[in-house]
């Protein structure tokens, strides 16, 4: 085990060396003079020669290279061409955000998702199994910013149920510790902005849950289907044992491993809908940033985004793996 | 002989299209899809206005449809915020989303089916060299890749096209080389070799008809999803620019008038979206059912 997450490890080394090549490489691929692109459009031709020598774009492009990802694995992507901030500091200003939304998203999505595809399961072709698998089938051809724009306009704009943008009400007073709202409003005992950031995060999670969601409650009628037709099963049933138990304690367990797999996969997938998801709702999280500084061409910024995501994308799959492996004895790891 | 050949082949096409008129599903989604080629196709002739009208004629600006007596006569599903007909956008919008999701699909083919049979025939270095390459692109989301790719060769419908193409084909490259591992250890091939037929030869005449199959089915389940991430960069506007009829970025001009009460402008693309992914995933579950048993989830 310890020798299967050792090489699992290893293996991120060169993944994570691509995506770094890739990052700095976008600067050079990108059409015209670096310098001039990170000094920005209207700069004298004294700030560009100032630009070229400060990153080293003088230097050969290995060893520019190096300086670059030296300072990078310091956590340094240097600063925003817009804001002039230290990217860093605006990726971590804005990550937490992103994680509430994402974490509350995939608890949504695999609480209804692997009810619903249970009930599916034991009432195989009832009329629940087929409406739960007719929303399913919508739910994963949804695309993910119109679904949102669609809650927005029934629950915030005509039901006027629930806030339609932004993280906070900008009303109430609240004190930044770890960047989480919810947990810093628990720490400062502040109710109302407890409040105010759980009604924010409803829709947005809604939105960006309901394609895992979808995926799950499949994954999981189809996996507890497999799992009631063996014989263990049977032979419960043959006992006499409640089918309440024979479903929720002996199948359920079985039946959700494959499920586990489709939560990790699907974690890229939500980070890509964080980021359509946080633009239509003007959340303030790591997705929003990198489509603005895209459109704005701040490429330090962009740069850093691509390191920061896919550093967290390669980490979510290592960890679905290693739980793979720990709920599912039969799998060997050489 | 010839004859018996002939007639064989006949009966596998009549087997597959037996099977085909039977899985519901299948049927379905290629009514969805033929309907949406067929607005396509004709749009210049079903389309009850013109798509760009030049100039707009604002006084139309965002007028309710056939629901309500305050539309315009001849707009039915209402106007958007330059005045212009949704549904002639939406019937417009089924060519240019459609183009895009095929040439990015086709771009996703060709790129790894080359990759893919190579890797899997040739094996040794080439095998372990392209799957690195393609493992580093499985570290990101395909929609953040294809964001990159936009941000280094700029923003448009055609660049849109191609980096997702781009991004979509290391999953066409392991698709075809894992099919191409279990053909090449077959028997015919070991016979090919020994008559002495060429690599290309053997590549081409055996092991890519052969695994047509997993190309068909994933081919369609990918057009689903790059229509739905070609709207994607669209609504980010990163995508088809205006004033171009593109599903996407028709939502992200239309949605900030929901506010005002305008929610027809941004409703209908989005379910056209939803219709053409809803169709194509319907057909692509259906043909994996009917082309290859094993591929069944």
């Amino acid at each position: 085990m310890r020798w299967y997450i050792t090489k699992r490890l290893l293996m991120l080394i060169p993944v994570l060396l691509g995506a770094s090549i890739l990052a700095f490489s976008l600067i050079h691929l990108a059409p015209g003079d670096p310098a001039r692109t990170i000094a920005g459009e209207h700069a004298s031709i004294q700030t560009i020669e100032k630009i070229r020598i400060k990153y080293g774009l003088d230097q050969p492009l290995i060893v520019q290279y190096w300086i670059w990802l030296k300072q990078a694995l310091q956590g340094d992507f240097g600063r925003s061409i817009v804001s002039n901030e230290y990217v860093s500091k605006e990726i971590w200003d804005r990550f937490p955000n992103t994680v509430e939304l994402s974490l509350f998203s995939m608890f949504i999505a695999i609480l209804v998702g692997v009810i619903a595809g249970i009930i599916s399961s034991s009432r195989q072709y009832s009329f629940l199994d087929y409406s739960f698998m007719g929303i399913a089938l919508f739910g994963v051809s949804m695309p993910v910013f119109w679904l949102g724009i669609m809650l927005m306009m029934i629950f915030g704009v005509y039901l006027r149920w629930l806030p339609i943008s932004g993280r906070i009400s900008i009303m109430i007073p609240f004190t930044r510790i770890t960047g989480f709202y919810l947990i810093d409003s628990i720490i400062t005992g502040n109710w109302v902005a407890l409040i105010s950031s759980i009604r924010h995060l409803i829709l947005p999670s809604l939105a960006l849950g309901t394609i895992s969601m979808a995926t799950i409650a499949r994954v999981t009628r189809s996996s507890m289907l497999e799992v009631l037709r063996q014989d263990f099963i049977r032979t419960e049933r043959a006992k006499g044992l409640p089918e309440r138990l024979v479903i929720y304690k002996h199948a359920v367990r079985n039946a959700l491993i494959p499920v586990v797999t489709v939560i990790g996969l699907d974690f890229g997938l939500l980070l890509a809908g964080a980021i359509l998801t946080e633009t239509v709702f003007s959340w303030p999280g790591v997705g929003r940033y990198v489509v603005n500084a895209v459109q704005m061409r701040d490429y330090p910024a962009v740069q850093g985004c691509i390191l920061f995501f896919s550093f967290i994308f390669v980490i979510v799959n290592l960890i679905t793996d290693i739980v793979y492996v720990y709920i599912d004895p039969r799998i060997k790891y050489k | 002989m010839e004859q018996e050949i002939s007639i064989y082949r006949e009966s596998v096409g009549r087997e597959l299209f037996r099977r085909f008129k039977y899985n519901r599903s299948a049927v379905f989604g290629l009514i969805i899809l033929l309907f949406m080629v067929f607005c396509a196709v004709a749009a210049d002739f079903i389309a009850p206005n013109d798509p760009y009208p030049s100039p707009p004629v604002l006084a139309n600006k965002l007028k309710p449809g056939f629901w309500s007596e305050k539309g315009v006569e001849g707009m039915p599903l209402g106007t958007d915020g330059l005045g212009r007909c949704v549904l002639s956008r939406i019937i417009y919008g089924a060519r240019v989303s459609l183009t895009a999701g095929f040439v990015a699909v086709a771009i996703a083919m060709i790129v790894g089916i080359t990759f893919g049979v190579f890797s899997g025939y040739f094996g040794g270095w080439v095998d372990a060299v392209i799957m690195r390459i393609v493992d580093i692109m499985f570290a990101f989301p395909a929609l953040l890749l294809a964001i990159v790719i936009v941000t280094i060769v700029g923003q448009g419908l055609d660049k849109a096209m191609i980096a997702i193409g781009i991004v979509y084909s290391p999953q066409m490259a392991r698709i075809i080389r894992s099919s191409v591992l279990y053909i090449k250890e077959m028997e015919y091939i070991e016979v090919q070799k020994a008559i002495g037929s060429s690599h290309g030869r053997i590549i081409l005449r055996h092991i890519l008809p052969n695994s047509i199959a997993p190309v068909i089915v994933y081919g369609t389940l990918m057009l689903a999803t790059a229509i739905l991430d070609c709207a994607a960069l669209g609504f980010l506007g990163l995508g088809a620019q205006p004033p171009i009829p593109e599903w996407g970025a028709m939502l992200s001009n239309s949605y900030s008038f929901i506010v005002s009460g305008a929610w027809w402008a941004a409703t209908f693309p989005g379910i056209a979206i939803l219709l053409s992914v809803l169709g194509l995933n319907l057909l692509g579950d259906g043909l994996r059912d009917i082309l290859d048993p094993r591929l069944k989830q």
